[in-house]
């Protein structure tokens, strides 16, 4: 693979690979620290397209433990991915799709209220969205074969 | 330009500066590992700082020593002799009280198996009881009873016992039975004293609905019959049963609040059915029944006489023959809960005040109710507030010199601005009176006095569930149990019989001053009201 990046490049790709990937490992370990942490409280707020998955999610016990454990270490196994740059790109098109996933929960689109107050003034473009664009951008500009251990495991192919 | 050479060419030649340009490869693909380290470092860093605020505020407020009885819910096993239970009206009440007895109609499981909605009823506790009579003056209420005692899934499985079920024409006939250990009251109001009374005479452990009696001779009568006898008395209210009131029950008792002088509860409906009115079907038909199917003489006792209708027989909230309206219906509730909390006891003054003014049909009950209630002795005003026509929620507020508390499916205490206490704290920005200083996770058991802005958002919307040792529980179930339990092992249960008895001359002197107009007292020399 051919990679033609500058070094402010390169560099300005992994510092937004590091920023990415450790809001989405924290996200996850402190679902992990809070025993009493469920998704319950975020799909109750669902709305648009998703609000009857989230229904649906809620409506059973087992099926909210199963979605709460995938989150949790989903997150923390993308987070790992981006920081440590193992399997990078299959961690950024993975956390693309979450990411989108949350934002689809919550869109902020006229005439969809949500009771939870938002981080400052979003319409239609919010910081999730951004997320999942940024983590589509690491995903086709690779960094991990150079500052990541999928530089490790290209070797040993 | 080398670490392009590096990615493409991993290999390397084999000339000299090899060597150094692979460890400079392994230590760029290791860049991510002192990120990780310092995140590391970081959480527990802020682990610790929480950790510490949450032990500083709570060994302030005297609470880090608290620790809750572990409850042996589920953990034990059905003991004693098999209790044989009859239940006297099965309406609406009793399908939910035989629910927490673990008995539920055939068609409703069948519902609950399509839904997938019965595994929290099927993992309860087994109570080794079995339904065993079934007594309403309705044959469709009645056949109802027969069905749901008879149904064979329920919590316990296959060593619950199957006995049959027997239908009895009368109350009387019920009692009469040595085959009925214990009866549970779930008739219109205007029964409860009267039945509760023949039952204890009859040897019969009782659990009655609220309200324990509508005057003031039947609650003196049911009081020494049940004192008379070796009975269990347990009225019923359960949501005191939650885990909640146990927490609450430790702030009260470390005086978290200061000296509290006031006490808010209200009542906030505005529905169609929560202002009683319950005799059409959800299309609008009426609720099936007529003199034929209904043994009208029998469902009025020892009421007035009137004229058979169906909106007597659903709606009998609305007239005073039957029970007190919203004090005998709602505000019993929240005099337990305080009750059980403070043990006010009877007060020693109350004066009420409302009138009809939304719910204009032929309605006698108030919908809208106001009492207070006056404690001298205690420095203490207890304020009840009901409403039909605005569902607006007030909560119930215990409000101390030095922090409030407000009680539903969670505690919230809040610290007072001008708090004596904590006005160092305030202070010093330890505590902040705009926030809750502490609150209970109901699943957790345990205090929080540091939760994050959003889960102090949904647990004050109440979306938390109350649980114990991870299962989400009944309290109705809860309450029932501990009946049982008194019943095998001794013992007197949470809503005994002074208990009932306090409540009932609090009601019965709020009712009274209602109709009167004019204040209610307590004699407490004579024991009469005044």
């Amino acid at each position: 693979m051919r990679q033609n990046y500058s070094n402010l490049q390169l560099t300005t790709l992994v510092v937004l690979r590091f920023l990415v990937g450790w809001h989405i490992l924290y996200e996850g370990i402190a679902k992990l620290l809070n025993p009493q942490w469920t998704s319950a409280g975020f799909l109750k707020e669902s709305k648009w397209i998703l609000s009857g998955f989230a229904d649906w999610v809620m409506s059973n016990s087992g099926i909210l433990a199963t979605v709460d454990f995938l989150n949790t270490w989903g997150l923390i196994a993308i987070g790992l991915g981006l920081l440590l740059g193992i399997f990078s790109r299959v961690a950024a098109i993975s956390g693309a799709v979450l990411v989108f996933v949350y934002y689809l929960n919550a869109p902020p689109l006229t005439g969809l209220e949500y009771s939870l107050p938002t981080d400052g003034n979003n319409l239609i473009v919010n910081k999730t969205l951004i997320e999942a664009g940024a983590l589509c951008v690491l995903a086709l500009f690779p960094t991990s074969k150079i500052f990541g251990l999928d530089a490790w495991l290209l070797k040993r192919k | 330009m080398t670490d392009r050479m590096k990615a493409e060419n991993p290999k390397g030649s084999d000339n000299r500066s090899n060597e150094g340009i692979q460890r400079r490869t392994m230590l760029k693909a290791l860049a991510g590992l002192p990120v990780v380290g310092f995140m590391g470092f970081e959480i527990f860093k802020k682990n610790n700082y929480a950790i510490e605020k949450r032990n500083s505020v709570l060994k302030e407020l005297g609470l880090d020593s608290i620790e809750f009885p572990e409850s042996n819910y589920g953990k034990s096993k059905p003991s004693g002799e098999l209790i044989r239970i009859g239940f006297i009206g099965f309406g609406t009440r009793a399908t939910q009280l035989s629910k927490a007895l673990g008995f539920m109609h055939p068609m409703e499981v069948k519902k609950g198996q399509q839904n997938n909605t019965l595994t929290d009823w099927m993992g309860q506790e087994y109570l080794n009881v079995a339904i065993t009579g079934i007594c309403d003056v309705f044959d469709l209420h009645a056949q109802k009873g027969m069905a749901t005692a008879g149904n064979e899934i329920r919590p316990g499985g296959q060593d619950a016992p199957k006995l049959p079920v027997k239908r009895y024409a009368s109350y009387q006939e019920m009692l009469a039975d040595k085959d009925i250990d214990a009866v549970i009251i779930a008739t219109p109001d205007h029964h409860h004293a009267r039945i509760a009374t023949e039952a204890a005479r009859a040897g019969k452990h009782i659990y009655c609905e609220k309200s324990p009696a509508l005057n003031e001779e039947e609650l003196n009568e049911l009081y020494t019959a049940v004192k008379n006898s070796q009975v269990v008395y347990q009225l019923g209210h359960q949501i005191t049963q939650s885990i909640v009131f146990q927490q609450a029950k430790e702030i009260i008792k470390k005086n978290i609040l200061g000296k509290i002088t006031l006490i808010e509860t209200t009542s906030n409906r505005n529905t169609s059915n929560g202002a009683w009115i319950r005799h059409l079907d959800p299309n609008g038909n009426p609720k099936p029944g007529n003199e034929d199917t209904i043994d009208w003489k029998q469902w009025l006792g020892n009421a007035p006489d009137a004229p058979f209708s169906v909106d007597r027989y659903y709606n009998w909230t609305k007239w005073f023959d039957y029970d007190t309206g919203m004090i005998g219906q709602l505000f019993t509730h929240e005099f337990d809960a305080v009750n059980q909390l403070l043990h006010i006891g009877i007060p020693q003054s109350v004066t009420s005040s409302g009138g009809i003014y939304y719910w204009k049909d032929n309605r006698e009950m108030p919908d809208s109710l106001h009492c207070v209630f006056e404690y001298p002795n205690r420095d203490l005003t207890l304020l009840y507030s009901g409403n039909l026509a605005s569902s607006r929620g007030r909560g119930r507020v215990f409000m101390g010199h030095d922090a409030s508390m407000e009680l539903g499916n969670n505690a919230i205490i809040m610290a007072d601005q001008n708090s004596t206490r904590y006005a160092e704290g305030i202070r010093s920005g330890a505590i902040d009176p705009g926030a809750p200083m502490i609150s209970f996770n109901p699943g957790a058991g345990q205090i929080d006095a540091v939760s994050s802005a959003s889960e102090k958002y949904y647990a004050s919307r109440g979306l938390t569930t109350t649980s114990i040792n991870g299962r989400n529980v009944d309290v109705t179930h809860l309450h029932l149990r501990e009946w049982l339990e008194c019943i095998r092992n001794g013992g007197t249960p949470s809503a005994n019989i002074e208990m009932a008895f306090q409540e009932g001359i609090a009601c019965i002197m709020a009712h009274r001053s209602y109709l009167e107009k004019r204040t209610m007292s307590w004699d407490s020399e004579n024991k009469k009201i005044v």
